[in-house]
């Protein structure tokens, strides 16, 4: 499909405009795009919430925060950008500070208003879960052949009985 | 599958009780919760989300509100169940693994109760819903609550102490609550105040979706309301809110169809009446045709210009008119959109014809 404007480069750049309730499409190449100031480096956002991811996006300096993985699902902030979803409940302590923005902004507030949880018999189901944990991350870090890593979480789960 | 050894084939709250159920047809509210211990559904492995299921498995016996439930394993299903069970807004599409390319994930479940179900490694690993039928958010709300105590007392959940129930997308966090009603709206469809209600409904924190929730198309006048945020306020403050607007678009819905009976009346009673002879006698129906036509029935027997047939009837119609449905009752695996249109007004006319009394 060529541009609709130079009619010489394919167009790339899709648009449906609504002009005093009439829907056009408008075909357009990525220069002709940008001279008529159509953001063509990011994606369109197709939610609420992948727009925000966007503005959030911008806001941070990409190199840094992308460089973070999760300790525990291997996750990256760029992985949550692409998709929309955290990889696991570690995440929110890892991307603490861009997450607390997120919330504020799709929420407007960062702190929960209802139902508190306890989660059932503390020392019992602690000693459970860390074990859980520490077996789901020792997998994962042999799988991702991360040995260093595996033999430390390996220790880990001997000293708590797992 | 056997629909019919479900609980109620897991239609309960279409029985047409409750506040405002001509217009208001269910209420619906979802918790979502993850267990500690494991990556969200998306990121988790094979084993991790067969342990998720294991785990909730294990605890159903002393989770009063489950331990005479039905599991079911979505994952083992062929396809024709799977969208069985999305008809009756019992799965998501996702979970049905119906989305596209997406296939249905290993330990992919739903465990089916009287009065409530949980969806098992949806985007999250359980979500909780309980429906009521009519216009009933505190009603609905009292039984997923009383499932998410049950359950959250015997399986660890996710938990933040200032974020709250943490949740694969940050838009579910803190409560992971999403209260929705089923509502038709055609009174304001036709009077063109629609587009209004819905802007409305956007500036009150409010969202509004298709018939079959995320990204489905609105047909035959139907809509989803629900909340839009679920951080910040409590449970009740939210359902206390969606509940006052919801209260407020069914007063000018019923305001519409008096506006329409009395500038318009002879030309809806006939409009209406067409829709019914339509049902009634064609010979064939596409799904867009059968919605559009039922929405007008349906207008008519709030209207009181029809005697019959119930409102239980119509909404029996609703999920049984789709697709997986049709060739349920065709006694066939997958139908052509031709037959399954013939099919599916000969299944409209049966129903009609029994509740008129007589054959047609």
């Amino acid at each position: 499909m060529v541009c609709d404007s130079c009619r010489e480069r394919d167009a790339v750049v899709h648009l449906t405009q609504i002009v005093d309730g009439t829907v056009a499409q408008v075909h357009l190449c990525e220069r002709c795009a940008a001279e008529k100031g159509v953001e063509t480096t990011v994606a369109a956002p197709k939610t609420p919430l992948a727009g925000l991811l966007q503005s959030v996006q911008q806001q941070l300096v990409a190199s840094q925060a992308d460089q973070v993985r999760c300790s525990f699902c291997q996750s990256t902030y760029k992985d949550f950008r692409a998709t929309g979803r955290l990889g696991c409940a570690r995440c929110y302590g890892t991307f603490e500070a861009s997450l607390r923005d997120l919330l504020r902004r799709v929420h407007g507030s960062t702190r929960h208003g209802g139902r508190r949880y306890e989660p059932p018999a503390p020392e019992a189901m602690q000693r459970v879960s860390t074990v859980l944990e520490l077996r789901e991350r020792l997998r994962r870090a042999v799988e991702l052949e991360q040995f260093e890593q595996a033999a430390q979480l390996r220790d880990a789960l001997r000293e708590v009985g797992g | 599958m056997d629909l019919s050894l479900l609980p109620d084939g897991g239609t309960g709250w279409l029985d047409a009780s409750g506040e405002a159920s001509d217009v208001v047809l269910s209420t619906r509210v979802r918790l979502a919760r993850n267990v500690e211990g494991y990556a969200f559904t998306g990121r988790a492995r094979d084993g991790e989300r067969l342990r998720v299921l294991g785990q909730l498995r294990d605890a159903m016996p002393r989770i009063p509100s489950l331990s005479r439930g039905v599991l079911v394993r979505v994952d083992e299903l062929g396809v024709p169940d799977r969208q069985l069970l999305h008809e009756r807004h019992l799965i998501s599409k996702e979970l049905a693994g119906l989305e596209g390319a997406l296939p249905v994930r290993s330990g992919a479940a739903l465990v089916l109760a009287d009065t409530a179900s949980v969806m098992v490694n949806e985007e999250d690993h359980l979500r909780l819903q309980a429906m009521r039928s009519g216009f009933d958010a505190a009603g609905a709300y009292a039984l997923a609550a009383q499932l998410d105590a049950e359950i959250g007392a015997q399986v660890p959940f996710a938990w933040h102490d200032e974020f709250g129930f943490l949740t694969a997308c940050p838009t579910n966090t803190g409560t992971g609550m999403r209260a929705s009603v089923l509502i038709h709206l055609p009174g304001l469809v036709l009077t063109k105040e629609i587009a209004k209600v819905l802007a409305g409904l956007q500036q009150m924190g409010l969202t509004y979706r298709g018939l079959y929730g995320e990204g489905s198309e609105v047909v035959g006048n139907f809509f989803q309301i629900s909340n839009q945020t679920t951080l910040g306020r409590s449970e009740e403050e939210l359902l206390e809110h969606l509940t006052r607007v919801v209260r407020h678009v069914v007063e000018r819905e019923e305001e519409a169809r008096r506006i329409l009976l009395r500038d318009a009346g002879y030309i809806i009673e006939d409009k209406l009446w067409r829709a019914y002879g339509t049902l009634r006698y064609a010979r064939s129906l596409t799904f867009d045709e059968a919605m559009n036509f039922l929405s007008g029935v349906r207008l008519a027997v709030s209207l009181k210009l029809m005697r019959s047939p119930t409102v239980y009837t119509l909404n029996k119609l609703l999920i049984h008119c789709q697709a997986a449905h049709v060739a349920q009752f065709d006694g066939r695996a997958a139908l052509t959109d031709g037959d399954a249109s013939v099919a599916r007004a000969r299944y409209v006319r049966e129903m009609l014809a029994t509740e008129a009394g007589t054959h047609g």
